[in-house]
């Protein structure tokens, strides 16, 4: 017969229906992995920012000031205010306070502003001595000698009804939010400053 | 046919491995490549697939929570049968395995194997490398304790110096604002889930490679890699001097497997788990922390590095060395292999190894810490208060009150971040001492606030009789002149 048999398709037409729709799989799985993509990669960065203006910082209260002798250097405790269920006692975080004099006062981290390890202070010289790779530092907190580039980072700090809150709540780097700040200006940050309102009733409840 | 053969039979005709297994076993080897030189790489596969062991019989106790880590591995140590030597093993095995990935990298560049046609072998092997350090300093901060804790502390200072992206870096590293639970939990699933799987695929790679493209040969000297010429020079050395890899070669990789791991076993032993230090709370600052061996030598460069060249160093340091290891078989991927006529190899390889082995050496002792304890712990040697006036006396109670002693050593205790002062009035004058104390330099602080002009005057006698009998103290010649001038009235000649 001279005409093909009518249910025989092309063989070139079998290939590009077949090639044809093997590229729409590859589409529709390229459009599938990136409807994923979308969740798994704001999941992943999601530690990022925590999708607030002000990041992690918060203000916390360290005590009244009348636990902070004049002159004297202290180190105060208080509880990060982001915390996972399973921080523990990570979450707890120490602090250098100095009461330079009346309700003026200089908090510092304890974290060496080389690479972070815990400084301790030595009231008798006066110095912040790094345990780690040997930086110190004087007792307002500026560079003395050893590796770091810069003093003490220095928390933003409140005083308010007789009781010192900081702005704390991340870990202090040279680059993050809590190193770009200083203790002893009036910050940017007054308007988050949240009323510690009865905030002498709330530490006692604490103790 | 026995029943054994009959089963074997059965499962063979289903999965056909039996022949490619075969083959592989063996593929004809350069007979002086049977040599104990080239057993590391089997050793190293061996630490892994032992670590995989133990570090699955760990999970078993082991949890991955901020709060409840440090618990874990003390009921792991005390309470769980056997659990102090599965964590020994774990701890020496993760040693002996980045030692033997090191020994083999050094052998495998000094025999040339890294030249045409092995050089993905090679880029492949850095990479495993890499994991290795990865698993190695994951594997430290799952031991979550006051080191791991600090240790993660300096890992996010030096990530928050890369510009703009730090500190978003340091929150991605961290899971959060703060070193915590969820910085536990993702170096939990990058050491027990990421690192590990990409180990397997990439291990995996990697032997297949050495089988399909044959163990380097001995490298002769004079032997010259050509790229046009060597696969078939090879072919030639392995058809006539080749012998079946299976049983001419193994039995030097079967001895020193089973010999490592007795030496792991060994060291878990005897010398026990790896920690945990002191728990993980952040409130207790009386700690000092140190990093895990392998991680020394950065202690070291860390403390030693000029604070300008600090952050270059660490941010572009890493990416040069990563990219020459993995740039390396593109620039030498002919030659010569022969170690004897690659002096700048072997010189390369012994720089390297005398620089990191003398700043490893260095770590174990800090001479760049002030040593916290020593004012109050190291008592002045007798000796140097022997026959002293009383106010030397009270300045040697003013050194050792104003924590002098936390760097300078006297009769070798102390700290060494300063020179020694057993013999200070030797190099320097009276008024040097008393602009040294007063005005610091040279890497001290001043102590000119915190030091009464009483207290400088006891310090300064005290550290003015700190010479050798018979060696007179350095005196400024024209001091006892002008003194003696400002006493005489002012005559005319």
């Amino acid at each position: 017969m001279a005409t093909k048999p009518a249910l025989a398709p092309s063989t070139d037409a079998a290939i590009s229906r077949r090639g044809f729709f093997m590229k729409l799989g590859i589409v529709f799985n390229a459009l599938a992995a990136s409807v994923v993509a979308v969740p798994i990669v704001g999941f992943l960065f999601s530690s990022i920012t925590r999708g607030r203006a002000n990041g992690y910082l918060s203000w916390v209260l360290l005590g009244k000031v009348s636990e902070f002798p004049e002159g004297e250097t202290r180190l105060a405790t208080f509880r990060n205010p982001y915390v996972m269920p399973t921080d523990g006692k990570t979450a707890d975080t120490a602090c250098w306070v100095r009461r330079v004099e009346g309700e003026q006062f200089q908090v510092f981290a304890v974290n060496c502003a080389h690479l972070g390890c815990p400084v301790r202070w030595f009231p008798q010289s006066g110095l912040f001595m790094c345990p780690c790779h040997g930086g110190a530092y004087y007792r307002d907190g500026s560079r003395a000698s050893g590796p770091p580039e810069r003093g003490l980072f220095e928390y933003p700090y409140k005083v308010q009804n007789g009781v010192i809150a900081i702005q704390a709540g991340e870990l202090p780097t040279p680059g993050s939010a809590t190193a770009l700040l200083t203790g002893t200006t009036p910050c940017a940050a007054h308007e988050q400053f949240v009323s510690i309102q009865g905030a002498e009733a709330s530490l006692e409840n604490r103790g | 046919m026995g029943m054994i053969a009959k089963v074997g039979d059965w499962f063979d005709r289903r999965l056909q491995l039996a022949a490619p297994v075969r083959a592989m076993a063996e593929h004809p080897v350069p007979r002086n490549t049977a040599s104990w030189w080239y057993v590391f790489g089997s050793a190293a596969l061996t630490v892994f697939i032992l670590q995989i062991v133990t570090g699955i019989l760990l999970a078993l106790v082991y949890v991955p929570s901020g709060a409840e880590a440090w618990s874990s591995l003390q009921a792991l140590n005390h309470n769980v049968t056997l659990g102090w030597f599965i964590r020994g093993m774990h701890g020496w095995g993760s040693n002996f395995m980045v030692a033997i990935v090191l020994i083999h990298m050094v052998q495998v560049f000094l025999f040339g194997a890294h030249k045409f046609p092995r050089e993905l072998t090679w880029i492949i092997g850095v990479l495993l490398l890499l994991m290795t350090l990865g698993m190695a300093f994951s594997g430290q901060v799952l031991r979550f304790d006051q080191d791991a804790y600090w240790g993660l502390g300096i890992g996010a200072s030096i990530a928050s110096r890369v510009p703009i992206l730090g500190p978003a870096i340091v929150k991605l590293m961290l899971g959060g604002p703060i070193i915590a639970g969820a910085t536990l939990s993702r170096f939990f699933a990058l050491h027990v889930f990421v690192i590990p799987g990409l180990l397997i695929g990439f291990v995996c790679l990697h032997v297949l490679m050495v089988l399909k493209l044959g163990i380097n040969e001995w490298p002769m000297p004079g032997r010259i890699v050509r790229r046009a010429t060597y696969e078939a020079e090879y072919h030639a050395l392995t058809n006539k001097d080749g012998a079946p890899f299976v049983p001419y070669a193994v039995w030097k990789d079967m001895f020193f497997a089973a010999f490592i791991i007795l030496a792991v076993a060994a060291c878990a032993l005897y010398f026990g788990p790896f920690g945990p230090t002191g728990m993980p709370d952040p409130t207790i600052i009386q700690t000092v922390p140190k990093p895990d061996y392998f991680f020394l030598w950065l202690y070291a460069l860390l403390s030693l590095l000029p604070p300008s060249l600090e952050t270059p160093v660490l941010l572009i340091g890493p990416v040069l060395a990563i990219a020459g290891l993995l740039l390396l078989p593109f620039l030498s991927g002919e030659g010569e292999k022969s170690w004897k006529r690659r002096p700048i190899a072997v010189l390369t390889v012994s720089l390297i190894a005398i620089t990191l082995g003398t700043f490893t050496h260095l770590a174990g002792f800090t001479p760049w810490s002030p040593h916290m304890n020593a004012w109050s712990s190291d008592p002045v040697p007798a000796r140097l208060i022997e026959g002293s006036s009383a106010l030397e006396r009270q300045g040697a109670l003013v050194f050792q009150v104003k924590q002098c002693r936390n760097c300078h050593s006297l009769g070798e205790s102390g700290g060494q971040r300063g020179p020694a002062l057993d013999s200070v009035a030797v190099r320097l004058t009276q008024d040097q001492l008393i602009r040294q104390v007063i005005q610091g330099g040279g890497n001290m602080p001043a102590y000119g606030k915190n030091l009464s002009p009483a207290e400088t005057t006891a310090l300064v006698a005290f550290l003015g009789s700190l010479h050798p009998k018979g060696q007179a103290p350095a005196r400024d010649a024209s001091r006892d002149v002008t003194l003696t001038n400002a006493n005489q009235p002012f005559t005319k000649p």
